[in-house]
């Protein structure tokens, strides 16, 4: 069974070069490259050289003269200057990491006492309330962003609220308070998930001992439940910090084109005004890089090597 | 950890139920708003519902989505479901490894995958449209299948094939009556994170989709960007009745066979 059976695998494993590796690589190289332009003999012009060179060209053989005739050319070159250059964007990363963190922060909070009651519950009731809890996760992503764009704006409900009690109309979207919102609302529930699985697996008895031997209640969460539900705390810091640091709907739709954050800028490189697929990938390396290096810190902490695994 | 009849986590519990249901609720109350405005109320109504009908874009984007998503999860499960076989049966290095791969897209922000699949497709100077959207999706829903199917193969007792052939069976018969019989729930669960996913995908989708290849994430995303569209909050509500149903379906149909196996 055993040898024969590796060949089933193999359709995958070359789909997985094409498609896994190899854009990887792609990144890695467009990273690290940068097109330039090349004179006949070979050599690199400037941009500036090669606009004198075309305005030359065209008040010397007229406009309608055909510019390939100056052979001119396009080399590819190896080049760390896109690498460098994104540490010009240093402070949108920073940025969105601090806001992330926020992020994680919160929901970490939020989550805790939501998972540890739900965990409590008699078994129907868990699934149920379980239920509930992942609804708005089934719920299309860029709805459940949209909704409180209705609720923070200037005339939105809050707003109105706040207006009733005679308190003037607060600028909530658009700024950063929001973003961090839209973070926490999107990825409470791939907070309280993981929580929740491993909270159901720590006994009541044990809880139930220590409170016997004296605890109270900090102490039960500090020595015993906390302690015990560590994976599910780094699996879910895993599965918020991730995507929000590298969101760029929820700063555009909440955050207004003011609040960037490094996903923004990516998606600028490849689809927007700013056209430079080689600072495109840099930054999406460096993301990358940054995100694997946060992973196996995470990993590391986390040494029981418990895989929290969702539904 | 009671601290007299309400306790601190029953609290955070209820005002966190409040604060994910809050906006959901506004998008529904505002569905049936007659005006076009989202915070003041002018009357009941319909409108948007039958606007949304016959709404072509919407409706095309739809039937995009569920095309992309069911395709995708389909050759995702084939694909999966024989790379976890054949990897079960691998050297634990080469196991790790190949894993650690497949990983790779779940691992990583999606930006990074999308813009990644993006450079390919530019690369080999393919059109954006069905095709890629649909390849792109294969790609983070293989590892879901996976993912899936291969606790089930550790689980499943390997004395079960031997002694299938030592009652006569070939590789191709122990494959069919012994293996897929075990791994089905892993396959099933496999095809129904993708095609999940594929339905909700919108990062990927918008790195790699074309003008005529739409899902129902663009549409909604480009219909945000301008701020009149009561159309979606109509849409929203649709989306929010139906996931209610279904995952209230499978819960019933869990309780119900929790139940039964209790009573045994």
């Amino acid at each position: 069974m055993n040898k024969k059976a590796k060949i089933a695998a193999f359709p995958y494993l070359i789909w997985m070069a094409v498609f896994i590796i190899v854009p990887l690589a792609l990144i890695v190289v467009f990273a690290f490259t940068t097109t330039v332009t090349v004179d006949r003999d070979g050599n690199v012009l400037t941009p500036e050289e090669v606009a004198e060179a075309e305005a030359a060209f065209w008040e010397e053989n007229g406009e309608d003269a055909d510019i390939a005739e100056l052979g001119f050319g396009e080399k590819t070159v190896f080049t760390i200057q896109n690498i460098l250059d994104v540490s010009k964007y240093m402070n949108t990363l920073l940025n969105s990491i601090w806001l992330a963190l926020i992020a994680t922060v919160i929901c970490l909070l939020l989550a805790y006492p939501v998972a540890y009651f739900i965990s409590r519950l008699h078994f129907t009731k868990q699934k149920v309330m379980l239920m509930l809890a992942i609804l708005p996760m089934w719920m299309n992503f860029l709805l459940r962003t949209y909704a409180w764009m209705t609720i923070l704006e200037r005339n939105g409900l809050l707003n109105q609220l706040f207006s009733l009690v005679g308190l003037g109309p607060f600028q909530m979207i658009n700024t950063q308070g929001a973003v961090v919102l839209g973070m926490v609302y999107n990825y409470l529930p791939f907070m309280i998930l993981p929580l929740y699985s491993v909270m159901t697996k720590i006994d009541s008895r044990t809880i139930e001992a220590a409170q016997d031997l004296g605890a109270n209640n900090i102490r039960v969460v500090g020595r015993v439940i906390l302690p015990l539900s560590m994976p599910g705390i780094a699996s879910g810091i895993t599965m918020v910090f991730v995507p929000a640091v590298s969101t760029f709907i929820i700063s555009r739709m909440l955050g207004g084109g003011t609040n960037m954050l490094i996903g923004d800028l990516i998606d600028l490189q490849f689809l927007g005004n700013a056209y430079n697929p080689n600072l495109g990938a840099a930054m999406s390396l460096v993301l990358m890089v940054f995100i694997l290096l946060c992973m196996s810190i995470t990993n590391s902490i986390d040494d029981q090597g418990t895989e929290v695994s969702m539904i | 950890m009671k601290i007299g009849k309400l306790s601190f986590s029953k609290l955070c519990t209820v005002l966190v139920f409040v604060f994910l249901y809050a906006p959901i609720f506004v998008l529904i109350a505002n569905s049936f708003n007659a005006s076009k405005s989202r915070a003041i109320w002018t009357g009941f109504t319909f409108e948007w519902y039958e606007k949304l009908f016959h709404n072509e874009i919407i409706l095309t984007s739809l039937m995009n989505s569920l095309i992309v998503a069911l395709v995708a999860a389909v050759v995702a499960t084939i694909l999966g479901t024989a790379a976890a076989i054949g990897i079960h049966n691998m050297n634990s290095v080469l196991r790790r490894f190949i894993m650690s791969v497949t990983n790779l897209p779940n691992i990583n922000p999606e930006i990074v995958t999308g813009v990644s699949l993006m450079l390919l497709f530019v690369g080999v100077n393919m059109e954006f449209g069905f095709t890629t959207l649909i390849l792109s999706h294969i790609v983070f829903c293989v590892p879901y299948v996976i993912l899936n199917v291969m606790p089930k193969l550790r689980q499943m007792n390997t004395s079960l094939c031997e002694a299938a052939m030592d009652l006569g069976c070939n590789h191709w018969q122990v494959f069919r009556k012994v293996i897929i019989p075990e791994i089905t729930p892993g396959i099933i669960t496999g095809f129904l994170m993708a095609f999940t996913y594929s339905i909700d995908d919108f990062v990927i989708s918008y790195f790699t989709y074309g003008a005529k290849a739409q899902t129902l994430s663009i549409t909604i995303f480009s219909m945000t960007r301008r701020k009149v569209s009561p159309e979606v909050n109509a849409l929203s509500t649709i989306i929010f009745v139906v996931v209610l149903a279904v995952l209230l379906i499978v819960n019933i149909i869990d309780i119900k066979k929790h139940k039964k196996e209790a009573r045994r």
